[in-house]
């Protein structure tokens, strides 16, 4: 008895929480409004089905529950019913299926006047390139992967040669045309989603996948990964710009061709040199930094490191409320008048004998630092601690320890990486949280400082 | 002489009893010991999932709060998980126990026509436990590659337990599938072979059916696992190409050209939708005998059934790349697979009519396996429907790889298997241990598992609606998931902590019964198969004393006209049947 009513109650509190759930599609911006009414049919065939055979089999329960005399009835089988059970079930299918299907033929063929874009995974970013005036993309191989060359476009191909390069996770499109993506991963399944658009494909290693929409509304939407591609999955985060065509085509023009990337001017290092005079007096002659006046080491990091990081505190991406060392840093790094004087800068720094900063750090457990390291950080920082361009991962290995702790709590604390600008500091906020708070930052330090 | 069937030859002197508590207990070759050694290791290794689980929803449901697990912890967590459950508690459970139990019984014979067999096939398993239990306690831990054990992400440093987890992983698996043919092929033959004399295979219950066509489903299914595995192996350990195209590791291209990460997908989703189906009809063989049991009527449309049990079955074949529409293969597939998959549709939901057309003008006993019974029926049917919006190829596209398939294959194959475990238990918990177990807790832990189950998984998909992606650690910022949507998170995980901690009244109840439990009678239900005719209860080594059964009728025969009983045993003969006095 009280199952069947149980059963019942079941039946219509989940039609109720159906309609009453504030928890649906998030509104759809692209051409795919067809995946949309397909859901829908499927909602309302299955969710009839649903309450009809529960509301049925609830009856019986109640209705033919065991009471004293009572008999079975002996009804071994009924082709009649079973036909027709058969058939309406059938019928029903046909219903969800036959739309799916057309509107499946309409996704897999790309329009003639999709143009073409592409897009590139590795673990954890996303990379993006645009054909360029000819229209036509380059082809590109892992054997050409290189720090310089990070899609691993053939440089001997001419249709690469003024390919638009975004080496970050920021894409833009235009609105209101179509538009082919051919999906491509360096190093796993990765997965190109946008809720918005309602697409989703996986990149895979090896081959070129692909998917077509039409953007619709202009804004900033999301870009996720939904392909388990390895601890830091769940960081790999970008975003696509939906702009009109005129905002469109500036940004094209503000970002580098291959041809650009590849023939870069060689940094001054004199330049470089005279611009570090006044660094010097912080963070020491040679970079080795000072704790006394909070500046930490800075020989053995990487150029395009020091770069992005003196690019942040210019833009006041980095060195905003509570990071009051990072706010002199703003002031400092706004001396170096322009994108080259930066590069001259980073390039210098770059020059610096590395010796390895004295830990400062005693009393940690090095043993469970290793252990959350080992887990979490190597896969972006290495084993070695020496970090890679691949990852975007900055050398921890010999650095000043009581500056990975500064800023490691920064993260934690969302002082550091929380602007919108700063997707790479967003990763940290994330992976930071592998350490449950001062104690194992310490370890962690505590172990870093093992590995010279 | 006279022509003596074969199944008739056998007699008790020659069934070689066990002669010491080791032979009979440890190094046992009678089906009935090496169920309970199964289904009770899968039981255990089922808790250790559980909890795994319970971690995982910690950090969802309050991801600032416990600080439980980092996102290495948290993966492992995710794949040791799934993997435990699918193939080492549900598979295992559901053949090695169930189908070690039932098989014997149900067709009349005195044991698997391959007892020795038998019992190797579950110390391999037992070995494959341990070896997949041995990668928590190795360097780097389990793999934490997602139960799909994806290449080429499975064996690259950016994941958890790429160097021993997940060779210990793979070699597990091997063992695996060799514990399971080696099970497989006992189950299989001794169905074709070793049926007591009048046991025609449209008299066999369902449980028989649905453990024979599982199993055949497995014989044919899991070498598409062994292979890929040791594929992975050699690609891994000999630096072979199977799955490996041209890759680049933390920055530094591998030696590894040509090989195919879509192929491995293909291979293991050839073993992975079958899988669905070697946990999904032994289950659905289970409750149509409880639900009939209960019901006091026959079940209804018995051939239906069966001819359904082999549809799916074959159908199970030819839809596995429905799991991949959007994993970069042709998407032209997905013309073929959509249809396949929606087809498959139709005699699922004919088993599911013919459940509920079993209870109409039935004599319902509300028993603790009926509510459990029904409660799947609601579950399956939840899952069931689910299952139309992921199969229909365009929908996958919004869909795919949200919490909307978390909740799709928890409520199908999840609780639905769990609830027809449960079912099961109780219902035979008399015959297998001689005593009755306790009536109103077991509906106390029906009531608690079934309705703090819907309360996690119905929610769960109105997350994938929202489009939260699943296998992620922490969700941090989007731009379209609304904060509510972590307070539903909670509300899961709250849900997921109060059923996870009631299953211990299930375990209470057994252990408590087994001694103070009311001492059964041999057939405590009035059931018609064979099983519930033993001699003894719990059965003996042998099964059937000195003579075999023979069987008269199907399993069915519940409430037939004019019978004084409202069940006749299949092994009553039509003479022996005791009619209603004709003054009635």
């Amino acid at each position: 008895m009280a199952l069947a009513v149980v059963i019942f109650a079941l039946v219509i509190g989940s039609v109720i929480f159906h309609f009453a759930s504030p928890w649906w599609f998030t509104d759809i911006i692209s051409n795919w409004q067809s995946i949309d009414t397909t859901i829908l049919i499927t909602f309302w065939v299955t969710g009839t089905v649903f309450v009809v055979i529960n509301a049925f089999m609830a009856y019986c329960v109640y209705k033919f529950r065991h009471r004293s005399g009572q008999k079975a009835a002996y009804e071994p089988e009924n082709h009649k019913l079973e036909g027709w059970l058969s058939a309406i079930t059938t019928v029903g299918v046909v219903l969800m299926l036959a739309p799916g299907l057309f509107v499946w033929a309409d996704f897999v063929q790309p329009p003639e006047n999709a143009t073409e874009f592409e897009v590139l995974g590795q673990q954890w970013q996303w990379n993006f390139r645009y054909p360029g005036a000819d229209g036509k993309l380059g082809t590109a191989d892992t054997e050409f992967v290189s720090e310089e060359n990070p899609f691993g476009v053939n440089p001997e191909d001419p249709n690469g040669q003024d390919d638009v390069i975004v080496n970050a996770p920021e894409m833009h499109l235009p609105v209101g045309k179509p538009v082919k993506a051919l999906l491509r991963s360096n190093d796993v399944l990765h997965n190109y989603t946008i809720a918005q658009l309602r697409v989703k494909m996986d990149l895979v290693p090896g081959l070129t996948s692909y998917l077509w929409f039409e953007p619709e509304v202009t804004g900033r939407y999301d870009i996720l990964c939904e392909e388990l591609c390895g601890v830091g999955h769940f960081i790999m985060r970008g975003a696509i710009v939906i702009d009109t065509q005129d905002d469109y085509d500036a940004w094209v023009a503000s970002q580098p061709t291959f041809a650009q990337t590849q023939q870069a001017a060689e940094p001054d290092l004199a330049a470089g040199q005279a611009s570090y005079a006044v660094c010097a007096a912080c963070h020491g002659v040679n970079g080795e930094g000072n704790q006394a006046l909070n500046s930490p080491k800075l020989a053995g990091l990487q150029d395009w490191y020091v770069e992005r990081q003196l690019n942040h505190f210019k833009q006041g991406i980095r060195g905003g409320e509570g990071d009051v060392n990072g706010a002199a840093m703003i002031g400092m790094a706004n001396m170096l008048v322009d994108d080259n004087a930066v590069r001259n800068m980073a390039a210098y720094v770059s020059t610096f004998p590395d010796i390895p900063a004295t830990p400062t750090i005693v009393e940690g457990n090095i043993e469970n630092g290793f252990d959350i390291y080992d887990r979490n950080c190597a896969a972006c920082h290495l084993d070695s601690g020496s970090g890679t361009w691949y990852t975007d991962a900055p050398k921890l290995a010999g650095m000043s320890d009581w500056y990975f702790v500064t800023q490691i709590s920064n993260f934690r604390a969302g002082i550091r990486g929380l602007h919108s600008a700063d997707p790479y500091g967003e990763q940290m906020v994330s992976m930071a949280t592998a350490m449950s708070g001062l104690n194992e930052i310490r370890d962690v330090a505590a172990y870093l400082g093992t590995l010279r | 002489m006279a022509y003596v069937p074969l199944a008739d030859q056998d007699n008790e002197a020659d069934l070689h009893h066990p002669h010491s508590w080791v032979t009979k207990y440890v190094w046992s070759q009678d089906h009935k010991v090496i169920a309970i050694q199964y289904g009770g290791t899968a039981i255990l290794v089922g808790i250790a999932a559980l909890m795994l689980s319970l971690l995982m929803r910690m950090q969802l449901g309050f991801p600032e709060t416990f600080d439980l697990i980092d996102p290495n912890a948290y993966y492992q967590s995710v794949t040791m998980h799934g993997m435990i459950m699918v193939v080492y508690m549900l598979t295992a459970l559901l053949l090695g126990g169930f189908g070690n139990y039932m098989v014997p019984l149900m067709i009349g014979a005195r044991d698997m026509v391959f007892p020795f067999l038998n019992m190797l096939s579950f110390w391999f398993y037992l070995a494959s436990v341990l070896i997949l239990m041995a990668s928590f306690l190795v360097g780097g831990g389990p793999t934490g590659a997602g139960w799909t054990l994806y290449p080429p992400q499975a064996t690259l440093a950016g994941t958890p337990g790429h160097d021993m987890g997940i060779i210990l992983m793979l070699m597990s698996l091997a063992v695996f599938v060799v514990a399971f043919t080696m099970g497989g092929l006992n189950y299989v033959t001794t169905i074709l072979q070793n049926r007591a004399r009048g046991m025609t295979l449209m008299r066999m219950p369902l449980t028989v059916w649905g453990i024979f066509v599982a199993t055949v489903l497995g014989l044919f299914a899991f070498p598409a696992l062994l292979v890929s595995v040791i594929m992975m192996t050699f690609d891994t350990l000999l630096g072979t190409s199977f799955f490996m195209p041209a890759i680049i590791e933390s920055g530094t291209a591998l030696d590894h050209n040509g090989g195919s990460p879509v192929l491995f997908q293909h291979l293991f989703w050839f073993f992975g939708h079958p899988e669905v189906y070697i946990v999904a009809l032994p289950a659905f063989g289970l409750v149509s005998d409880v639900l009939s049991t209960h019901a006091r009527k026959n079940i209804f449309g018995y051939r239906m059934m069966v001819w359904a049990i082999i549809a799916i079955g074959g159908l199970s074949f030819i839809v596995w790349a429905h799991h991949m529409y959007v994993s970069g293969m042709n998407p032209y597939f997905g013309f073929f697979f959509a249809t396949t998959t929606l087809i498959i549709a139709v005699p699922t939901a004919l088993k599911v009519y013919n459940w509920v057309l079993t209870l109409w003008e039935g004599d319902i006993r509300l028993n603790a396996p009926m509510y459990f019974a029904i409660g799947f029926i609601f579950t399956f049917i939840h899952g069931g429907l689910t299952g139309l919006f992921l199969g229909n190829v365009v929908i996958d596209l919004p869909l795919s790889d949200t919490y909307f398939v978390v909740a799709h294959f928890h409520m199908v194959m999840g609780v639905s298997p769990v609830l027809v475990i449960f079912a099961s238990l109780y219902h035979w918990y008399p015959k297998m241990s001689g005593r009755m177990y306790h009536e109103g807790l077991a509906k106390l832990h029906f009531w608690i598992t079934f309705l703090g189950t819907y309360a996690i998984y119905l929610p769960m998909h109105y997350l994938g609606f929202l489009g939260v992606p699943r296998r992620y650690y922490a969700l941090g910022q989007t731009d379209f998931i609304p904060e509510s949507a972590q307070d539903l998170n909670a509300g899961i995980t709250i849900a997921a902590l109060i059923v996870g901690s009631a299953q211990i009244l299930f375990f209470i109840n057994i252990l408590w019964s087994l001694r103070n439990g009311k001492k059964a009678e041999s057939n405590p239900w009035g059931a018609a198969s064979l099983e519930w005719q033993t001699p003894d209860t719990p059965p003996i080594h042998g099964n059937w004393g000195k003579e075999l059964p023979t069987v008269y009728r199907w399993a069915y025969d519940y409430s037939v006209p004019g019978a004084k009983e409202d069940f006749i045993p299949q092994n009553m003969a039509d003479a022996d049947v005791e009619m209603e006095s004709k003054s009635d």
